[in-house]
């Protein structure tokens, strides 16, 4: 009774889309995920609340001489944006996940690794727009500003590496029973040379450190955050595969 | 069009399909039966690329799995029993994204987009967010999306789960509908009558191995329960 297969010829196949470009679903996947975001509001108002919140106890809780601030502030700067990026990364492949959605991604025949540029830029986005409003707000509880250029590429650099490593192992993460758990276990300790080197050059900036003492750490993040971006690229097709 | 040979699926010592071979001639209707556990999921997700064979080959339109994963996804349609769609998004939205991923370019995507919400009867709610559409609605939504790039082979991993009889009765008049169109199509269901009254040919799955595969109109529908029966060991079934 079983029959006999009659197999598609390369021209009718050839007349399928063969999908998108890497750049172009790239800007589709993180276009989604604004417009998404901006409508259920569901990762941001949790990111911004965290974010609000921790600096407000860090500024009761820390009473700082100005020579104090700049050595602390950039640290209280940086924790409070890894934790709330950690908040966004768990939800951010989880949503996917949990409606059917990541398989509906992988279904596409599309590049693997631009599916992961187009999570990592929506997560970047995300943190972003904390990190704008953390530097907004610590300058005017502490009395310090932040808007410095050479601060804002190292936040930039650090931001950079953090979501790269983040949404490569939320992807990792993202199928497991204890996922909100496992991701800071994971994440913190990859993750622990770019903060620290994101840290140490924010403070020396901050400081006023002649720049020769500090431009050492905005190169290596330099130079950590194009290896993870092509490890990233280059792993994320494995970790997807089931 | 599909062509399955010893196809096995071990999950670490666990096998859940056991040499398993089937094929599917290139416009036909296959309902693929089997109580739960007999590896419909697991065999579904091998043919849709989500999942890589422990063995045997895999065949759709003449390209490999897994090896040419890329060209078969451009083949397939999906609808799964979660519609794999964006609550946030409207409905139209939520299709110009699965279209942008399938390299169809803006003008094309727009005429598409219109097509296949008039004919999934959502034209007038294109606007609206799927967060506001019932569940029948939103597998409707799914067949849209999973028809949009006008793939060769659909599979549809039982997509009844969780509509009522009105919206069930709209799914069938829609999967007939799309059928006509010369699609492959393979449909896991446990629902034996609805898939022997859709289908053209007819699969029973048991213990990760094909017990029956034939015609569905060599099969008397009320005869279909004790066949099932028989190739499953059930002890009944309705």
């Amino acid at each position: 009774m079983t029959r006999i297969a009659h197999k598609t010829t390369v021209q009718e196949a050839s007349q399928q889309p063969a999908g998108a470009p890497f750049w172009r679903v790239m800007v589709a996947l993180t276009a989604k995920d604004l417009r998404a975001e901006l409508r259920g509001r569901e990762l941001i108002n949790a990111m911004l609340l965290f974010s609000v919140l921790a600096v407000l106890i860090f500024s009761f809780a820390l009473e700082l001489d100005r020579q104090a601030r700049a050595t602390s502030i950039t640290g209280v700067w940086w924790v409070t944006v890894v934790f709330a990026g950690m908040l966004g990364l768990n939800r951010s492949l989880a949503s996917e996940k949990d409606r059917g959605n990541l398989d509906a991604l992988l279904l596409a025949p599309v590049a693997r690794g631009a599916l992961f540029f187009g999570k990592m830029f929506s997560n970047l986005i995300f943190m972003w727009i904390v990190a704008a409003l953390l530097t907004l707000l610590i300058t005017v509880l502490f009395n310090e500003t932040l808007f410095l250029p050479w601060l804002a590429a190292v936040m930039l650099l650090g931001t950079v590496g953090f979501a790269t490593v983040g949404t490569l192992l939320s992807s990792m993460t993202v199928h497991a029973r204890a996922r909100e758990t496992l991701l800071p276990i994971l994440l913190l300790p990859v993750s622990l040379p770019i903060i620290l080197s994101a840290v140490r050059a924010s403070t020396a900036i901050l400081s006023g450190a002649p720049q020769e003492d500090w431009i050492a750490w905005p190169q290596m993040l330099l130079v950590a955050d194009i290896v993870l971006l092509a490890l990233a690229y280059i792993l994320f097709d494995f970790v997807v595969e089931e | 069009m599909i062509e399955i040979k010893g196809l096995v699926k071990a999950f670490g010592y666990m096998p859940v399909l056991r040499g398993l071979d089937l094929q599917v001639e290139r416009g036909s209707f296959l309902a693929l039966l089997g109580p739960n556990g007999s590896g419909k999921t697991t065999l579904m997700r091998i043919l849709t690329a989500l999942s890589k064979p422990t063995a045997g080959t895999v065949l759709i339109g003449g390209w490999s799995l897994p090896a040419e994963a890329a060209a078969v996804r451009a083949q397939l349609g999906v609808v799964a029993h979660q519609p794999l769609l964006y609550d946030d998004l409207t409905a139209a939205e939520n299709l110009h994204f699965y279209g942008q991923l399938y390299g169809l370019p803006r003008p094309l995507r727009q005429g598409r987009v219109a097509e296949v919400l008039a004919r999934v009867g959502l034209g007038a709610r294109a606007d609206d967010l799927v967060r506001t559409f019932s569940r029948g609605m939103q597998q409707r939504l799914a067949i849209a999306r999973a028809i949009l790039h006008r793939p060769h082979v659909l599979f549809f991993d039982e997509p009844y789960t969780g509509l009522d009889q009105d919206a069930a009765a709209m799914l069938d008049a829609l999967l007939r509908d799309v059928a006509r169109d010369g699609h492959t199509i393979v449909m896991t269901s446990h629902d034996l009558a609805r898939a022997h009254a859709l289908s053209s040919h007819m699969a029973i799955l048991s213990r990760g191995k094909i017990g029956f595969h034939g015609l569905s109109s060599d099969i008397r529908p009320d005869s279909l329960p004790a066949l099932y029966a028989e190739v499953t060991g059930a002890a009944s079934v309705r």
